[in-house]
Formats: C-alpha cells, sequence, structure tokens
C-alpha cells in the first residue's frame, strides 16, 4: 500500500468504501460553525435554499439570510453590497448559474471591487445526471480561475467541503467553491490537513502522478489500486486548490514521475488541467494528459452511467493513466 | 461626527454646479476622451447630493456612518471626481489626471484607489444591486445612514436592474433613494426609439416603490424630492430626473452626438466663456 498515512484518510479505506455523504452538506455545516462564530458572515441564496444546504443557515440566522429569488446576477450584486459594508457574504446556487449566468457581476461587482464574496456553486460537473446537459457545470472552474482576486476550490469530499468553507471564509477577496449532488465516499477525515493553495498527497508513486480535484480524487485513488495490480505505480494528488495552484507540488511530481494525468468532472480545457499544465510548463515540463469533458455537451443518464460513459469513473482512469503511461514508455 | 454641507444658499449652489461643469470640461478635454453630455448634464444632481443631501465627511471617507453614494452608471465619473474634490476629498489638482497612466481617477470609477468611491463599476446594470445590499445591511443592522444610488435611464435595459428594483420592492428598504438621469440619450440614439423605458414612473411604482419626478436641474428641487424619500418609511424611493444632456453648453445640449466625446480646444473655450457669462448672472440674480 502506497497510501500516504499522514493524510488520515478513513481507514478502510476501499472495502467497505466509507459512508457517502453530499459534498454540499459539508457547505452546508460549515456555514452553521461560521454563523456562530462571527456575526458578520452572510449567506444568500437564489431560490435554491434546500438543495444547496443554506436553508440550514436561514433557520438560525433569519435576520442574515437574504433570498434574491430566481435572479443570479442580483445575487452577486447584493452580495457584493453587503459585502462592502465590512461582512464576509457567501451565494449560493447551481453552478450552472452562478457563475454562468452571473461572471460580468463577479467579476466587477465582485472581484474588481475585491470584496469578501464567497461563490458556492452547486450541483457541477456531470453528476446532476438526468438533468442533462442544460444543468452540467463544465466550464465553471474555467470562468472563476481567469478572475483576478478570486481563488478556486473543488473539494473531493463533505469533510473537505467543510474546511475548505471555513477556510475560504478567512480570505480577503472573492472565492469560488464547487460541490456536486451526488453523495461522495466521505473518504477524508478530520483530521485530514487542509491548506488553500497546498494540494494533499495520498497515495506515492513513481510512474505517473495523477492530479485529481473533486469526485475524481476517491476515483483515482481506486484506480491507483488497480493500476498497481497492472504494474503501474501511481501517485494520487488532491489537487484542491485550482487557484492559486501549488506550484511546488507541480513540479516535484513533474520530477519524480516525469507524466502527469489530470482528472476533472469538468471540459478538460481550461479547468483545473489546464492550470496544472500551465504550471508544468513553467516550472518542469514533462507531458501532462488532461482528462475530463472534451469539448462537448453531454447527456442525460444516471450518474453513475453518465461517470462510466465519459471514463470519469475509476475504470475509465486506469485506461486513460495506462495509456499514457504506454505512451510515455515508447 | 459628520459635517454634513447643507448648502442652503442656491445662489452657492448655483456657483457649484458652474464651477463642476467648468471643472468636467478641463477634465476631459486633458483626458482626450470620455463622455461630456451625461456628465454636465448630472452637475446640478451632484451638486444637491455632495453639498446639501449626503451625510459625509471628505476627510474621513471611511467614516462608518456616512452616507453611501453608488454610482451605477460610471461613465459620468468625471461630474463625481468633480464634486468629491469640490467638496474636499482630494485636491483640485488631481482632477486633470483623469483616465492618466497612475491616476486614482480611473476611466470608470474603481472602490479602493480613490476613498470616498463606494462601488467599482463601468458595466451597466450592476450599481442597484450593490446599493440594495447596502440598504439591507443598514435597515437589519438598524443604522442611521441612507443609500443613495445614481443611475442612467439607458441601464434599465439591463435586466439586472429589475431584479434589483424587484428585491427593494421586497424588503420594503425605505432607507433606499435611487436617482435616475433621464436624459432620453444612449449611444446609439434617443431611449425610446432604442427601446423603449416609458411608462417608467409606472413601472417603478408596480414594483413597490415611491416615485417622484423633478426636473434634474433644479437644485431646490432636487434636494426637495431627497427629503422626501427621507420621510417614506416604508419603501424605496426613485427620483426620476429629467436633465437635457450637456446642459448649460448651447453646443451640447440634447445632442446623443456629444454622449462618448470630450471637447476639442475651440468647444472648450466656447464653453468655459459660456459658464462665466453665467456665473455673472447667477450673481445678480435675486434669489
Amino acid at each position: 500500500m502506497a497510501i500516504n498515512k499522514d493524510m488520515n484518510l478513513a481507514d478502510p479505506l476501499f472495502e467497505p468504501a466509507p459512508k457517502s455523504v453530499p459534498s454540499r452538506d459539508g457547505f452546508g455545516k460549515a456555514l452553521l460553525e461560521l454563523g456562530e462564530a462571527d456575526p458578520n458572515v452572510w449567506v444568500l441564496t437564489a431560490d435554491v435554499s434546500e438543495s444547496t444546504r443554506t436553508h440550514w443557515f436561514a433557520d438560525k440566522f433569519p435576520k442574515r439570510f437574504v433570498q434574491v429569488g430566481v435572479a443570479e446576477q442580483n445575487l452577486a450584486g447584493v452580495a457584493a453590497g453587503i459585502a462592502a459594508c465590512g461582512k464576509t457574504v457567501f451565494i449560493s446556487a447551481y453552478g450552472v448559474f452562478s457563475p454562468g449566468r452571473n461572471w460580468d457581476q463577479l467579476r466587477v461587482s465582485v472581484c474588481y471591487n475585491n470584496v469578501p464574496v464567497k461563490i458556492h456553486g452547486s450541483h457541477t460537473g456531470l453528476t446532476v445526471g438526468p438533468d442533462g446537459a442544460s444543468h452540467q457545470a463544465l466550464e465553471d472552474i474555467a470562468m472563476t480561475r481567469v478572475l483576478p482576486n478570486m481563488v478556486v476550490v473543488a473539494p473531493a469530499d463533505a469533510e473537505e467541503a467543510r474546511k475548505a468553507t471555513l477556510a475560504v471564509a478567512k480570505l480577503p477577496g472573492g472565492a469560488y467553491i464547487r460541490t456536486c449532488r451526488e453523495k461522495l465516499p466521505a473518504f477524508t477525515t478530520e483530521k485530514t490537513p487542509f491548506e488553500i493553495g497546498k494540494a494533499n498527497v495520498y497515495r506515492d508513486g513513481k510512474d505517473v502522478a495523477i492530479f485529481a480535484c473533486g469526485e475524481e480524487v476517491y476515483e483515482s485513488l481506486k484506480a491507483a489500486e488497480s493500476l498497481a495490480e497492472d504494474g503501474i505505480d501511481a501517485a494520487v494528488i488532491d489537487c484542491h486548490t485550482i487557484k492559486p495552484m501549488d506550484m511546488k507540488a507541480v513540479e516535484e511530481w513533474a520530477r519524480k514521475t516525469g507524466l502527469i494525468v489530470t482528472v476533472e468532472n469538468h471540459q478538460a480545457a481550461g479547468g483545473m488541467g489546464s492550470a496544472v499544465a500551465e504550471a508544468v510548463g513553467s516550472t518542469y515540463p514533462v507531458p501532462v494528459i488532461r482528462h475530463g469533458v472534451y469539448d462537448h455537451f453531454c447527456e442525460s443518464g444516471e450518474s453513475v452511467e453518465l461517470l462510466a460513459k465519459y471514463k470519469l469513473d475509476s475504470a475509465g482512469i486506469a485506461e486513460i493513466v495506462k495509456k499514457a503511461v504506454a505512451e510515455k514508455k515508447r | 461626527m459628520a459635517d454634513r454641507f447643507r448648502i442652503n444658499n442656491l445662489k452657492k449652489l448655483k456657483m457649484i454646479a458652474n464651477t463642476i461643469r467648468q471643472d468636467v470640461l478641463r477634465m476631459l478635454f486633458e483626458a482626450k476622451s470620455g463622455h461630456s453630455a451625461g456628465s454636465i448634464g448630472l452637475a446640478d444632481i451632484f451638486t444637491a447630493l455632495y453639498f446639501n443631501v449626503l451625510y459625509h465627511t471628505p476627510k474621513n471617507p471611511d467614516w462608518p456612518d456616512r452616507d453611501r453614494l453608488v454610482l451605477s452608471n460610471g461613465h459620468v465619473c468625471p461630474v463625481m471626481y468633480a464634486a468629491m474634490a469640490n467638496a474636499g476629498y482630494f485636491p483640485k489638482e488631481e482632477l486633470l489626471t483623469l483616465r492618466k497612466l497612475g491616476s486614482r481617477l480611473q476611466g470608470h470609477p474603481h472602490r479602493g484607489m480613490l476613498p470616498g468611491i463606494e462601488t467599482s463599476s463601468g458595466p451597466l446594470g450592476q450599481g442597484l444591486s450593490q446599493a440594495v445590499g447596502m440598504a439591507i445591511v443598514s435597515k437589519a443592522e438598524r443604522k442611521k445612514w441612507r443609500v443613495y444610488c445614481v443611475l442612467s435611464d439607458g441601464e434599465h435595459q439591463e435586466g439586472q436592474t429589475w431584479e434589483a428594483a424587484m428585491l427593494a420592492g421586497k424588503y420594503r428598504l425605505g432607507n433606499l433613494t435611487a436617482i435616475i438621469d433621464r436624459n432620453n440619450i444612449q449611444i446609439d440614439g434617443h431611449t425610446e426609439e432604442i427601446c423603449p423605458l416609458e411608462p417608467f414612473a409606472e413601472k417603478y411604482r408596480s414594483f413597490g416603490w415611491h416615485v417622484i419626478d423633478v426636473d434634474g436641474h433644479n437644485i431646490k428641487k432636487i434636494i426637495d424630492a431627497c427629503e422626501e424619500s427621507r420621510a417614506v418609511y416604508e419603501k424605496p424611493t426613485v427620483i426620476i430626473a429629467h436633465t437635457i444632456p450637456g446642459k448649460a453648453i448651447s453646443f451640447m445640449e440634447f445632442l446623443t452626438e456629444w454622449h462618448g466625446k470630450p471637447p476639442k480646444k475651440e468647444d472648450l473655450d466656447t464653453a468655459l466663456s459660456e459658464l462665466e457669462k453665467q456665473r455673472d448672472s447667477i450673481e445678480s440674480d435675486d434669489f
């Protein structure tokens, strides 16, 4: 086993898999903690309070909760106004609408103003499944990471989402937190470290380094197990912070393995993989295979079916990595 | 504490508006780009705001209990900069750095760069939402400070403005006063031809607002309308201020072509001499 014990992951990690919890639960829990600790924390939503778990905060702190209705542009703008009064403001909606609908408001009212508005994009990636392509946010990392004064985080499970939420609350400017609808194995623990901008190495390896984020981290860990049986020693890195990118980790693993595969539930262009590739290019250039959705609108289907079809489950990831390793050896 | 200027002497206020117009023309001439007509047309409203209506402390721009003034249509910022400099926020010499490299006076205003600027603006339709956010905080925390938001008429073609208007109605933001520069022009022509905004007042009324129509060049009436809005406790107020783009400069008035261009040297000289003549008549006027 090459699992990094320092990370205090769940034990056992695979058989049986840890209990599944939606990552947005971690976000909702953190808001309660923040609301309790700091009377300057406000929460806003756009008609999705229950499914984004902001109703927990709303029930407890109704005076610091604003329901704007189906109006994501106003959501971002009102938040910026509240934040300009010295408050820390979380806005929560589905990723396709926020940052999808309100990018200009995030750019000017939030980022250019440089006020502490934290954007929670829920229901991102393919795992909204049956809702279909219109609701599958696969471009949100790309559109947020390009904005100045914006930090971008894609937590791997509920506990990491909780820690990420607490961490971004302390930052002076804007931040984007990405969660998904589907329940995810709760494989990190309270003791697992979390620091914005510092990638977590969950599994050591020498042949290839897999950089993953969100629900793809656990899938990548599973993929690494099966790759080990095929004699491929794959490291797995939880690249939860997409911006600022952990340049040190990227360079270190580029040097160690000479091959990086990135895995994300997002377009392969512009997202975490692109951010890693940019970092590799300016530190220690080695091949970077970016795996995700390839310039494509997907379709309706159950979450597991879609992940399998687009090779974003452990089997698909193993296949992509195997191919990359074979090409490296040629 | 606040030094609310509270200049009630109309002659003095008219003189200040005249000075602001002259400053704006010089600034735009030096900058060689910028928006003339809207900035000039708003001189009377900004005079009323900065020299009578607002509770503010130019020497202490971050005073927590200040009234907030959100400028939504950022392109008319020269008039705000000129009003601020005349009110003592920063030295008047700095006005001529407008739009130049290294200046705090950005082409569109930027919060954090120039103390006293509440929000960065420029892309239209974003100001009212932020003003609503501020007013919600003031109301929730039972503060006395109010929020004023200056908007253009054209930016009511942006859907976000109406999203914000709807939410202000929901929260009955009696501490919010929106002032619309109803000058009827936008870049491509007249608002009612491009995409009609009327009936403006009825739209706002139906969103739960108290509406006041006012002559946007009558400083006394602008002040009175703002006072009236302070007295309306149960709903937000919108002041539809009817203005003439380029007001007081004979060759600029009403012309859409002056929306987005600065004066040339001869334009500047003519305009300044017209304004100087107006000073004489303000001086001799009986108030």
